[in-house]
């Protein structure tokens, strides 16, 4: 297709060469850097001008940030949280956009406009009461003060809605006559259907609660319920350079192997959420 | 009649969750703003108390005139290189993968470990950034530790965190670009810059204009990045908004004063957040 240059000439390779170079020195090698660092001890990581591949390879750095910082414990809390937070959001939002799109109640159009109202809420303007409710409830140090919040999400409730929008009538129609429930027309026919959708509702929920910061900080005030977030923060000031940097390599391998394993998903995703040329 | 029992019943469960976690703290997070909280009574009713505290504290202006310039200074370059990248990046037909992969790998790494990467890059002494400047013979930079560069320097981080969304996005909309205009453009003689101004443009501005918003709302809210890098420093030099309700609230346990200052946060973000949805529904439509 025909774009802003037609370039072939040097011009566009020297575009190209140069987009190159500043995307991997951009991107790549400050992730180089780190990954590197980790296997230099201390004593060289101090020193200038820095060495660029390791004098003395440490890879015990590793393992030994694995002991020192007890990551083990806090992966499988993350874990736990992230994967809970799926699998309660998806429970939450995928038979209410069903509801609202298949099924039409009665002021189903008021509930979505309610749902939709808290989008224009910033997230962290009902940090407080919020707080306060989960401390009512007692849900700190619970994974589920995570897990019910976070399943309160308008926008995926609307996104899956506006799929199940499209899927034709008629096929429900022949479910229907069938004899298949509302529960099994759900299950059998709209889910299968939804796969695409449900796939990047799906990894963006779990990518959003492995990143998340400040919740996990106000809900797990005890370090041994912390996820790898918090636990790494509460670590930094007190963690030898190399271990603490060992410790972040290792903490980013889940999401970028997922990334990785997802691009697609992900990518053709991102232009999901309702934005369009 | 049954249709709407059952599907009430398929709505029960996010009707819950919608009502304990959203709707009602809204609700209570206004109440709050009036009130004195302490745990041991019931709450008092202050008044304006809460409010009046906060505009005495000399703070609350340092931390929204921190804020604005945070927020300009993240649209300058948050907005304009991601769409720039975008439009080179549109131009080029080699090696596409790999760019948008690398672009958005740092989207992919939790916030946390973004913080404390760049917070080892910017040490003065042994720091990456530093070493490469002393090594090219440029002079070196504070980075966080002088309150002149300690805000760009969180700018510098969160851009280049999360610049990966925006510029794929900015991408795609740049793909629905129709070519003859470009074509038409050409028989025009016109150049590059003529063709972004009035082709590229105004034929993306739905988007532009929204993550415009988008990225407001988001930026005001900052917390993770000067939370964890500088914790407000140097000199108050990084004190944001949302850290300073952070404060009230967890420091200090004054969870009055600080919905009071969400309340005030959320009547700013309102505006932005409303224009969002008005743009988003009629660029859906």
């Amino acid at each position: 297709m025909r774009t802003l240059t037609r370039g072939t000439g040097p011009a566009y390779w020297i575009v190209l060469i140069g987009t190159l170079v500043l995307f991997t020195a951009a991107f790549l090698l400050p992730l180089v850097w780190v990954l590197l660092g980790a296997f230099k001890p201390p004593a060289e990581l101090a020193q200038q001008p820095p060495t660029i591949l390791p004098r003395t390879w440490e890879p015990g750095a590793y393992v030994d940030a694995w002991n020192y910082m007890d990551l083990g414990r806090f992966f499988l809390n993350t874990f736990v949280v992230a994967i809970g937070a799926w699998a309660v959001q998806m429970a939450v939002i995928v038979p209410a956009a069903y509801a609202l799109s298949k099924l039409r109640p009665i002021f189903g159009n008021v509930v979505m406009g309610l749902m939709l109202a808290t989008l224009m809420l910033p997230s962290t303007a009902i940090l407080v009461p919020v707080y306060l409710t989960l401390t009512d409830l007692d849900l700190l140090n619970n994974p589920a003060g995570i897990w019910l919040p976070a399943a309160a999400n308008a926008l995926n409730v609307y996104l899956l809605k506006r799929f199940f929008d499209q899927i034709p009538e008629e096929l429900l129609e022949a479910a229907r006559i069938d004899g298949a429930g509302t529960w099994t027309t759900l299950v059998r026919i709209v889910l299968p259907i939804s796969r695409p959708i449900l796939a990047v509702v799906s990894i963006f929920a779990v990518v959003a609660a492995w990143k998340d910061f400040i919740w996990p900080l106000l809900v797990f005030p005890d370090p041994a319920k912390q996820t790898l977030s918090v636990a790494l923060q509460r670590f930094a000031p007190d963690t030898p350079i190399n271990l603490l940097l060992a410790g972040l390599v290792l903490a980013s391998l889940p999401m970028v192997a997922l990334f990785l394993a997802f691009q697609r998903h992900i990518l053709a995703g991102l232009t999901a959420g309702g934005v369009k040329g | 009649m049954r249709r709407h029992v059952t599907a009430y019943g398929f709505l029960s469960a996010a009707l819950v969750v919608f009502a304990v976690f959203s709707w009602y703290p809204i609700v209570r997070g206004v109440v709050l703003s009036f009130q004195q909280v302490n745990f041991v009574t019931s709450p008092d009713w202050v008044g304006w108390e809460n409010f009046e505290r906060l505009f005495a504290d000399p703070l609350f202006g340092v931390a929204w005139r921190n804020t604005l310039y945070f927020t300009l200074l993240a649209l300058v370059l948050g907005f304009g290189v991601p769409f720039l990248t975008a439009v080179v990046l549109n131009e080029l037909r080699h090696a596409k993968g790999y760019f948008r992969l690398l672009v958005y790998l740092p989207v992919m790494l939790p916030p946390v470990v973004t913080a404390l990467l760049w917070k080892w890059f910017y040490d003065p002494g042994p720091g990456l950034f530093n070493s490469v400047l002393r090594g090219l013979g440029l002079p070196t930079s504070q980075w966080l530790d002088s309150a002149d560069t300690s805000m760009i320097s969180l700018v510098l981080v969160i851009t280049w965190a999360n610049m990966g969304s925006a510029t794929l996005i900015y991408l795609a909309a740049l793909q629905t670009i129709p070519g003859e205009l470009y074509e038409a453009a050409d028989l025009d003689g016109a150049g590059i810059v003529k063709k972004v101004w009035h082709i590229t443009i105004p034929q993306t501005k739905f988007v532009i204009l929204m993550l415009l918003l988008l990225q407001v709302v988001a930026t005001m809210q900052v917390f993770t990045e000067p939370f964890i890098m500088t914790g407000g420093g140097p000199e108050e030099s990084t004190v944001t908004v949302l850290l300073l309700l952070y404060r009230y609230a967890f420091y200090y346990n004054d969870f009055g004063t600080a919905s009071a200052l969400s309340l005030i946060l959320f009547a700013v973000l309102g505006v932005f957040s409303f224009l969002y949805l008005k743009i988003t529904k009629k660029a859906d439509a």
